[in-house]
This record gives structure tokens, sequence and C-alpha cells, in this order.
């Protein structure tokens, strides 16, 4: 029987703020699994730690609430070791650019076939709003007691930088864009992102709903002029379609350029999306030819109660 | 038949071949049947740096080196200047000619403090600070020299094989030195040829050209050098002896026990093991498909452990190695796999610390640490073995024990046995037993991954298992797995956690807790690799009428203290033997068993213990001479 979405949430409370972004991205995720119908047992979401954290509980799969910025190394060593696995890896932006910024760039590199989410809000919420590494430079959030004094990191662009194969960027109260972007991400193959913009209605009193919303900016007949835009609705192409330097070289600088747009106009959407380069599984496999078929995960390792390794072989090179 | 105690050191600049010229004497050694213990010492550098290897050969099981050398081969100044005392009368140094006239301020890596206190004794004897001035006195001492030009070897072997490129590959010095030494020691020549075919068996050329040269420099010690006493013509070969690095014992048991995946960051001196596995990745399966170990290089060793953890909960048997650096940087998550119960392997190749420390150099300086690693109160099991052989086993067992209590463990080796080379048993692979404990295969409706059961322990479902949803947390969790703060729930799993240290003590045989090797009125406690030097110090005190027990600790946490103080009942005074300042392990025991150390040996110069010292010491206790806190130095 297809699974509905019902079937993704858990009953367990949930106690983000009332209006948080949050439930935006994790109904659009119940949503996408459905829409997918990934077996629930077959699915591991992996969270990092603050309130964005508290995802995997929220979702009837298998959920491993990890250490602050650590995520995405326990869902990477997870899905080597069973590759049939669907993973996704969920955080904050101080969870996966602040502290967990080395590992970000290194999964990058190693292009496992998985996704990871940011829930990007700007702030800290859970130790009360602290500037995280996603705000600007010189902003003042309402609990800040002076302007941040760092610049901020560009999510996209430090993606694409470090080999992320599929960059992309929802709104959280967008939920049926997202729903769309999560299912391409996690049906593309390598290691895919997807930065959420997600309002903290308690702690980010810049960027609010209001304001992607763009009730500043009223034109003169009263029409909002909303700050989200979206990269497909303007003809704009992601994918490198084939394995030549110019090609790649033009999907990652037009990504990289869009990746700076911010203030008045926002893009959303698929920045890039590389399925030339091949995922660390497929590379492991090129080692180790039976990986795929015979993961770590599922080897057996005992006949009767003992080894079944035979080191013999071995052994016999270290006989004198 | 006399019996044989032998010791060769050979020593040159860093990236010289003096570890290939130490493994084709190790080999041939083994070959004709010796008990080897090689052990290396090096700076941390790559090129350039002094860099030795003492090999000490014996016609009976050895366990350790030992202070004198018998003969050395050198083929730089500065080996001669830093070991040039530690050979004994009688003893030989082959040397290369060309450099009697080098100074020490012609040495550039002689660092200054060595150099002042070389000086000194050189100012004292009124000798020159030159090569000539050393070997004047080891001459005075009865050491025979056996110098030798080994640019005119080269020279002389380019004609006879008409091969001119011959002239100068300076890289054939190490050869030289090891078929001069084994042709000085009258070691049948065969055994050298047919080992150096073994070890270049992939490069014909290289092969050729070596055994050449070997054949010279052998023909060239038997016809010129005279005088030595010392011989190795070879004895009757234990039938099963291998001759082993360090690093294999725990490699080739992770292989055996069925660890398939091994995340690591490189770090001396445990990289060897990661490296060791990666290059044998492929694995025969007894009736069955090739296996596998993945072995991965992270970005650093918090994404080690993390990925460790992850395979982990996949139902997969998980470890990564490490040294106490990258330790440090592990243990943010070593709570998170011991509130969330997860079997991991942590092997940590200890050396000297603190922070980057000594980086190549020995030191049992982890224990304590390892026994506190991580913030909060967790279960967690940390094991040490005493040496290579040990290992292998130990590595069977301890992949049990965490999958048994579902707890992370911590197995502590060290450099001392990383970088040695030994002889020892095959190891049997059909002791490698496989207990997953209670990792399902199938899961019944209603499943919850922290049920609270009789035992403590919960059945454990893997990641991707039909039915078998759970969810972790690094917070207090409900039985499900989902975050609580409930303070009565908060009690219960806390005690259902740590309620394992006892069960752990419970269910660990006495044997694989702590091995008696007899108890007497003066016994050691001790841990890791100490138990080498240890028992060879006993041995030496044995021939002269004096018995010394020895009680070797193995599981060091949780700490079996009853069974360690019914074991030391009868000894009257208890001597603490490790390699660190503050006598880790003597504190622990403080704490577990009600009795004082009586007296502390303790190594901290980052070299190895040898039994020569050991026995120095134990020997000063006995005549009540000693120290409370006796302190070793040996070693350059």
């Amino acid at each position: 029987m297809a699974l509905k979405m019902a079937d993704y949430k858990t009953d367990v409370h949930n106690d983000w703020c009332p209006g948080c972004g949050d439930f935006g991205i994790v109904n659009a995720i119940q949503m996408a699994l459905a829409e997918m119908g990934l077996e629930r047992d077959k699915t591991a979401i992996f969270s990092g730690i603050g309130c964005s954290g508290k995802t995997s509980h929220y979702i009837n799969t298998y959920g491993v609430h990890t250490p602050h910025g650590r995520v995405l190394t326990f869902a990477q060593g997870a899905k080597i070791a069973n590759p049939e696995m669907t993973v996704v890896a969920v955080g904050g932006d101080g969870d996966g650019l602040g502290i967990g910024a080395g590992h970000f760039v290194a999964a990058g590199r190693r292009n496992v076939n998985m996704t990871y989410i940011i829930f990007d809000n700007g702030v800290y919420g859970l130790t009360k709003g602290q500037a995280s590494p996603t705000l600007k430079l010189g902003e003042q959030t309402k609990s800040l007691p002076s302007p941040n004094t760092n610049y901020n990191v560009n999510p996209i662009g430090l993606a694409v930088a470090s080999g992320f194969t599929f960059v992309a960027r929802g709104y959280s109260y967008d939920v049926r864009h997202l729903k769309d972007l999560i299912v391409q991400a996690v049906n593309h193959k390598g290691l895919s992102f997807l930065d959420v913009l997600q309002p903290c209605p308690t702690y980010n009193d810049l960027n609010t709903r209001d304001w992607y919303a763009g009730t500043d900016l009223m034109d003169e007949a009263q029409k909002r002029h909303s700050r989200i835009y979206k990269l497909e609705e303007h003809g704009y192409d992601p994918v490198v379609h084939y394995n030549e330097e110019s090609e790649i070289n033009e999907k990652l600088t037009q990504s990289l350029i869009k990746s700076l747009e911010w203030g008045n106009k926002i893009p959303t959407g698929v920045f890039y999306k590389n399925e030339i380069i091949t995922p660390y599984t497929v590379r492991l496999r090129d080692k180790i030819p039976n990986y795929l078929e015979n993961p770590p995960a599922k080897q057996n390792i005992a006949k009767n109660g003992f080894s079944n390794t035979d080191i013999t072989q071995i052994l016999d090179s270290l006989e004198v | 038949m006399s019996s044989v105690d032998f010791t060769w050191l050979i020593g040159g600049p860093q990236g010289s071949g003096v570890e290939s010229g130490a493994n084709i004497f190790s080999r041939v050694c083994a070959e004709m049947g010796y008990q080897v213990f090689g052990k290396r010492e090096f700076y941390s550098n790559i090129k350039g740096e002094h860099s030795y290897f003492t090999v000490r050969i014996a016609d009976k099981k050895i366990h350790s080196n030992v202070n004198d050398v018998t003969l050395m081969a050198s083929f730089d100044a500065e080996t001669i200047f830093r070991h040039y005392e530690e050979v004994i009368p009688g003893g030989g140094i082959i040397y290369d000619a060309d450099l009697e006239d080098t100074t020490t301020d012609k040495v550039h890596t002689l660092d200054a403090p060595f150099k002042e206190r070389l000086h000194k004794e050189l100012e004292s004897k009124n000798k020159p600070f030159s090569i000539a001035g050393v070997l004047e006195i080891a001459k005075e001492k009865g050491v025979l020299l056996y110098p030798v030009s080994f640019k005119s070897i080269l020279e002389a072997l380019a004609e006879e094989t008409e091969n001119p490129r011959l002239k100068g590959l300076i890289r054939m010095f190490n050869v030289i030195g090891v078929s001069l030494s084994l042709g000085l020691v009258n070691m049948p020549p065969d055994s050298l040829q047919k080992t150096i075919g073994t070890i270049f068996s992939k490069k014909k050329e290289i092969a050729k050209i070596n055994q050449q040269t070997a054949n010279y420099s052998y023909n060239y010690a038997t016809a010129k050098f005279e005088n030595f006493n010392h011989t190795l013509i070879g004895t009757q070969k234990e039938p099963g002896t291998l001759l082993v690095q360090g690093f294999q014992g725990t490699a080739l048991g992770k292989m055996a026990c069925g660890c398939r995946i091994q995340p690591y960051y490189p770090i001396t001196p445990a990289s060897d093991e990661s490296v060791f596995l990666e290059s044998n990745e492929i694995l025969e399966i007894i009736d069955d498909r090739p296996g596998s170990t993945a072995v991965i290089q992270t970005e650093d060793e918090i994404c080690a452990m993390g990925m460790t953890i992850g395979s982990a909960l996949t139902g997969t048997r998980s470890a990564t190695c490490t040294s106490g650096p990258g330790f440090a940087l592990m243990t943010e998550m070593l709570g998170w796999a011991g509130i969330n119960e997860v079997p991991v392997v942590i092997t940590n190749y200890q050396r000297s610390g603190p922070s980057t420390g000594l980086p190549t150099r020995h030191g049992q300086d982890d224990l304590l640490f390892s026994v506190f690693a991580g913030h909060g109160d967790f279960p967690k099991i940390v094991y040490a073995s005493g040496d290579v052989e040990e290992s292998f086993y130990d590595t069977g067992n301890i992949f049990n024990y965490a999958d048994v209590f579902q707890v992370p463990v911590i197995h502590l080796m060290d450099k001392f046995i990383a970088s040695s080379v030994v002889t020892c048993k095959r190891f049997d692979q059909s002791k490698i037993s496989i207990n997953r404990g209670k990792l399902l295969d199938k899961v019944e409706d209603g499943y919850e991954r922290f049920a609270f059961t009789d035992d403590g322990i919960s059945p454990r479902s893997r990641l991707g298992m039909d039915n078998g949803i759970f969810w972790d947390t690094g917070d207090e969790s409900d039985e499900k797995g989902h975050i609580t703060e409930d303070p009565i729930l908060r009690v219960k799993m806390m005690d259902k956690r740590m309620s394992r240290l006892d069960l752990i003590l419970k269910e660990i045989p006495d044997t694989e807790k702590a091995v008696s090797f007899g108890v007497a009125d003066y016994t050691i406690i001790s841990w890791g690799s100490a138990k080498g030097p240890i028992l060879d110090a006993i041995e030496m005190l044995k021939k002269e009428g004096i018995s010394i027990g020895f009680i070797q600790l193995k599981l060091l946490h949780p700490f079996p203290g009853d069974y360690v103080s019914s074991l030391l009942k009868d000894a009257k005074t208890i001597i603490d033997v490790e390699a660190n300042h503050s006598a880790q392990m003597g504190k622990i025991f403080k704490q577990n068993v009600n009795r004082e150390i009586d007296y502390s040996i303790l190594k901290y110069t980052g070299r190895a213990m040898t039994s020569t010292e050991v026995y120095d010491s134990l020997k000063k206790i006995v005549e009540n001479k000693a120290d409370k806190r006796e302190v070793l130095m040996h070693g350059a």
C-alpha cells in the first residue's frame, strides 16, 4: 500500500516556536518522502544540534540526532556502510557552516550519494539568538548586543566550490516548491545540497516572513514585490550537460554569480547540477569490485560463531 | 652449544634505507631460525635526520631490546657519534673509512644538547671531536673496528659487473652494511641472496643489483675482516614462525574478526595500520564471495569517529585507528556512542604527549585520558595489549566486548609495538570467535531500541532493517530513542547504561582481564608494551636466583579491582612499571585496590624500555638501593 504523508510523521510533540520556518521544511521532507514512496525502514534522517536537530524525531523513519556540527560525518559513515539506504542529513546554518564547516567542504570533495539540507535562519536559536554564519556583517538581529562583526558565509557558493554536485535553494514558506527541490535532491546521483531560507520568528527580526515577501517593497499601486524568485522561471539552466571544461566552468561560474544575489532579489531553485562527477560509492566500487552488492553492512563475517575471513595468504607472506 | 644473544644496530639519515636494511637483516636471521626483536627509532622528519634500527637476535624467545650492541653497521658519521658507546667490548663497528676525519661540527643534524654531552665526554678523555676520536674510545674499550670504504666497494663492484651505474648508487649503502655484517658473523650467504630475492620479487632488475652488491660485500667481509668472535650460523627454525611488524597484529585481527570499515585520519604511529588494511582491502571469505574493508581517509579525526559510529549503526563492525592527539578530537563523540550504546572500537597507538609531544616516539601516555575520556558518565571499555601476538587475539575479543556490551572500546597500543619487527607464532584465525551479542537479524513489531531488559542490554536493530526503526540522540532518551527530560526516566536510563560496568567485570573471563606470570614477594604490576622488557628482565634475575612476580593488566576500565587484589595477596612489595611520567596505571590501581605501590619504574624519554634497564632497577629494588621512583634514561 502506498505510503501517505501521515505515515512519515511521528507522534512526538513538536516544540518549535509558533510560526517557525522549520515546520515548512519538515512538512516538505515528509511530502517528498511520500511522493517518492520511500520505504520508511530504508530511509534515515540524520540531524545536527539546535532546533533543526529535532527534525529526525518528527519523521517516522530511522532517525539519528548527532553532535553539533558532525551530522555529515555520521550520515556518510552510514551511507558508505549501507549504500542501499536513502540518507538525508539536516541541520542549522551554524551547525553546518560554523562548527561543521570543515566537514561541509570535505563532504563536497567526497560526493557521497545523499542529501544535506541546511535550515538557514542567520541565528543560533536554541542559545537565544547569537549571530550565525549566514548573518551579514553589520546586521543586528534583536538579541545581539551589537552589530554582527563577521562577514557571512555564502552557502551556495561554498557548496559549489567544495564539489557538491547538486546545489539548490528553497524557501520554507513555499512548501510545494521546497518539496520538489527535495525530490530532485534525493534523486540526484551524488551529494546534493539544499540551502533553505527559514525565518526564525523569535530571534531574527530582519529576515522575517514579511521581509522575504517584500511587504516593505510596495509600489505605488500597493503591490508587493516578493524578494524570492525562482531560477527556473527565468530560463536558468543549472545542468552540466557534457564533460568538457568550458561547459563545467560556465555552469560553475553562473551558479557562483547567482549565489551572490541578495537584497531585493533572492534566487531559489537549482543553481548547479553535475552528474558527470562520480559519487563516492562508485569510486569505492572501482577499488572493490563487489562493494555495491556486498557492502560492509551486508557482509557475513562469521561461520558457526567463528571468523570466516581467510587471512592465510597474508600470513603465508609473513611466515619465515 | 652456547646460547646466542646478539644485537645489531644499523643507523643512517632518514630516507637512506635504514629500514629496508634492517628488514633484510631481520628476515635473514628469522629465516635462519633465530628469534628476532627489532625496533625502529626515528625523528619526526622525512629525510636527513638520524634514524636507527636495533635488531636483537637470539636462539630463545625474546621480548625486548637490551642496552648492549654487539655489532653496529653505520654508513654515516652521525650513527657513530650517537651509538659508539653502546657497542660492547668484543663487539664490532663496521663503518665507512672515508668518514674518519669527520668532525662533530660537520654533522648538522647533531642537536645542541647531544653535542654538548658528547664534547664533554670527548674532552674528558682527551680525544678530538671527530669520528676518529669516538672510535679511539671504542677501541680502548675493546671494540673491534672494521673500516671499509663504501665508495670503493661500489667502484670495485661496478668494474667487476661492468655496470658503471653502480659507482654512484649510494642507495646501496644499506645493503652493503647488511651484507658486511652478515659476512662478519658467517651467516650462510644463501639466506641473504634468497631474502633479497623475496623482498624484491616484483622488481627483478633491482633484485639482481642488490644481490650482486650483497654477494660482493659479503665476500669482502669474510676475506678482510678478522678476529670477530660472534657468529650467527643459524639454528633450528620453529615451524609456523611469522616475522611481523607491530601494527599488523591489530590489522590482521580486524580483518579476521569482521571489521569491515575503518575511517581514519593520518597520524604517526597509527596510520601504518590503516594503510596495511587498505593494501589488503579485498578479503577472502571461506565458502562465500569476497569481502572487503572500506578504509576511508577522512578530513580529521572528528569525522573518522563520526563515520565509524554512523557505520556501526548499520550493524557493521566498525573501527578507527589513531594516536593521542587524534583521540583527543574523537572524545567529543565518545559520549554519543556511550549514550546511544553503539559498539565501536578505537585503536589508539599511543605516543609521547602532551600535545604534539614527541610525535614519533614512544609513551604509554593516554591511559588516564582514555579512562576519563568524554564528558558525563557513560560505560566504556579500556583494554591494553602487551605485544603484537596478543594484539591479534585481543582485537578479536574486544570486538566481541563492543557488540555484547554495546559500548565503545578503546584499545591501547603504542609506538613501541607499532614500530617493532618481531618473530612470533603464526596467528591462528580459527581461535577468533565472533559474538555479536544482541544484534538482531529480524525484528518483531513494537520494537524499542532502548527497551529495559533484565541484564540492562537492549536488542539492537540496524539502520536499514525491516521493522527495526529506532531513533538515536545525544540527548537523554526514552525507550524508542526520543528526547526526554523526565527526571525518573533519566535515572532509569542512566542506571541501565552504567550497570554495564558491573556486567563487564562479571562476564569477561578473568584470563582476559589480567595475566599472572607468577607472584613473588616482589611483584610487578604493569600494562601494555612494558610487558616485553619486564619478562626479559625477570628472566635475567631468575638466573641469579632472584624471583620476581608479574601481573600484566589488560582490562583497565572498568578496573577488575577485586580480581587484581586477589592475585596480589601473596605479594609483599608492589612495583609499578610503565612508560609515562605520572605512573598512570598506578593511580587507577590505588583507586581500585586497597594497596600502596611501593616502587615505580618509569620511563618518559620517548624511547622504549630495554630489559637491561628494567633489570637494573629491579635489582636495586631487591637490594634495597632503589628510589621510590626509578626513572629510566637509556636510548638515543
